[in-house]
């Protein structure tokens, strides 16, 4: 189903155009209240009237995480503070969180393009969705929350965590639809087996997973484990928050709701626009938000972006599921490394779980990487020499597709730590 | 006779197999014999114990990995030779031993044979007059 399928649909030349007027509002908006836009601007010698179409916005400046921190908390607002209704903020691992403003408006955008994300999992008014991302200051559970009001569904705002009550809900209200990160899906799945249920006992039928890099291997695991089909949302809190894009039931990639956020993929290096099908930084400009209009917003999220027809009807262009955030990438012994890597490697050898810990440091000057993976009930051998044989065949099957050795070490069940939230996948002690 | 072996995966950490006999202890199961095979990382418990099925559920619940296994448990008599005889009847018969351990209880030595045909290996050393000791006995 369809939520907007005037912009849904929209043909491409139209979308542009729509863009181009809008981008134009914005920049005028920006230079006129948010002084640090403007001076960016002066600098760049660009006066809002040399802005006319959307072909105009590569010739704009970048924003950085590093500009919301240092204008934190308030500084790039383009309202007054009385305009604010809604304020989030993202739990910074390093200094001081970074800050996001609503105004009424912004709201409603919000849930507008939440409930077209729905839409295309097919959620209606029938449905009953469980809202297991944490509601509070990050975005993901009130999000979904106000998309979920807006198509009508019935919405249990039970927030992540307290898994015991999760399943009780999910059987008794009869949740056909669950929204949650990928990795407490799966550990939602993996308590619904030990409790020795099994999906005929929910009526389950799809899932609304995102606010964590997750592999295909991981989406047939959950499918399994819950018996739905799982649909990747994407966002983050600087540019809305989830319904930044989603997948469609065609899942070849997110459509990007683009009358909204405008996309366009850098080289990180050069910052120079590259075309469509190419891999680089997903850079966004939410041109129709009020609060916070960030102009080209860099997202640290490797992609590509296509603008072929999609089978669903959609013309909106679709971004494929992020590599890596440039930030989680890790650069051990030179080579680039990212957790998803190591996650596919576990999914794709049917004798281990997704359930691992990266370890990196430093001994004589020399990166070690060393991957924690748990030993699993129905796999386990009481052999020392067949454990140490599936160490082997990890350790060669991570050599192969990460291109550097790591050392691999079998852990006991359920030691690594499992989140309600974002899973913690990587422990780097290097000092930088 | 064909016994339960318990086997509990064990990661190299100060104070992990006294939580294990810990938790026995607890819940009044005996532990008549054990051994701890050892890689880098990780040891592997395996013992035998007065309520091998209890424990299985005990320990799963407190989160360990466990395996239970058969095993063969066979009395040879405490004096020069005894374990020979035993050990012999089997290689004779081509069976091949994973792993084995004993104690001494009195005048017999109780040994505990793993092997990849468990029953093949009852059926020889039955038909071989070698003793299996009662439950309870030795224990």
């Amino acid at each position: 189903m369809i939520w907007n399928q005037h912009i849904e649909c929209m043909e491409r030349e139209r979308m542009r155009s729509l863009q181009g007027e809008r981008l134009q509002e914005m920049v005028e908006r920006i230079y006129h209240n948010v002084p640090f836009y403007r001076r960016k601007l002066q600098d760049e010698g660009i006066e809002p009237a040399d802005v006319r179409t959307i072909d105009d916005l590569r010739r704009l400046p970048f924003t950085t995480k590093q500009d919301l921190r240092d204008n934190y908390p308030f500084g790039l607002f383009a309202v007054p503070q009385q305009d604010i209704v809604r304020l989030h903020a993202s739990s910074g691992t390093t200094g001081k969180p970074t800050v996001v403003g609503y105004t009424h408006h912004d709201i409603l955008m919000w849930s507008e393009v939440v409930a077209r994300s729905l839409a295309m999992a097919g959620v209606t008014r029938s449905d009953i969705i469980q809202v297991a991302y944490g509601y509070g200051l990050f975005t993901g559970g009130l999000g979904l929350h106000y998309g979920a009001e807006k198509v009508g569904a019935s919405v249990i705002p039970i927030s992540g965590g307290n898994t015991k009550k999760q399943l009780q809900l999910m059987q008794d209200f009869g949740s056909t639809v669950l929204a949650c990160t990928p990795s407490y899906a799966s550990f939602l799945g993996e308590a619904i087996r030990e409790a020795g249920m099994d999906s005929s006992d929910l009526h389950l039928r799809a899932g609304i997973f995102g606010a964590e890099p997750w592999t295909e291997e991981m989406r047939a695991e959950i499918e399994g484990l819950l018996g739905i089909k799982a649909y990747d949302i994407y966002g983050l809190s600087e540019v809305i928050g989830p319904g930044v894009s989603m997948e469609c039931s065609s899942q070849r990639g997110m459509h990007i709701f683009e009358d909204h956020f405008i996309p366009e993929i850098i080289d990180p290096d050069t910052c120079e626009v590259l075309p469509y099908g190419d891999l680089g930084e997903l850079v966004f400009t939410p041109v129709t938000k009020e609060a916070l209009p960030l102009m080209r917003y860099r997202t640290r999220d490797l992609t590509r972006l296509h603008a072929t027809a999609c089978d669903c009807g959609r013309t909106l262009v679709r971004m494929e599921k992020c590599v890596g955030r440039s930030d989680d990438m890790l650069i051990i012994r030179g080579v680039n490394v990212f957790p998803s890597q190591v996650e596919s490697v576990l999914l794709e050898m049917n004798e281990t779980k997704p359930h691992y810990l990266i370890v990196v440091d430093r001994e004589n000057n020399l990166d070690t990487l060393e991957i924690r993976v748990e030993v699993e009930d129905q796999f386990f051998s009481d052999e020392v020499g067949e454990l140490e044989a599936l160490q082997e065949r990890i350790k060669h099957n991570i050599q192969s597709t990460l291109g550097i050795s790591a050392r691999i070490r079998l852990v006991e069940p359920r030691t690594i730590e499992r989140s309600a939230g974002k899973a913690q996948r990587v422990i780097d002690n290097r000092t930088p | 006779m064909l016994i339960k072996q318990l086997s509990v995966f064990l990661e190299n950490k100060t104070g992990r197999l006294t939580e294990i006999t810990g938790i026995l202890d607890e819940h009044g199961i005996d532990i008549s014999t054990f051994s701890i095979a050892d890689s880098t990382d990780f040891g592997m418990l395996r013992m035998i114990t007065d309520d091998p099925c209890r424990a299985e559920n005990i320990l799963k619940e407190k989160g360990f990995a466990v395996k239970t296994t058969d095993v063969v448990r066979l009395a040879v008599p405490h004096s020069p030779g005894g374990l020979h005889g035993a050990l012999r009847t089997l290689s004779d018969n081509g069976i091949a031993i994973d792993y084995m351990y004993a104690y001494a209880a009195g005048e017999n030595a109780v040994v505990v044979i793993r092997s990849d045909a468990p029953e093949r290996v009852m059926e020889i050393l039955r038909r071989h007059g070698h003793r299996f000791p009662e439950p309870g006995e030795n224990d």
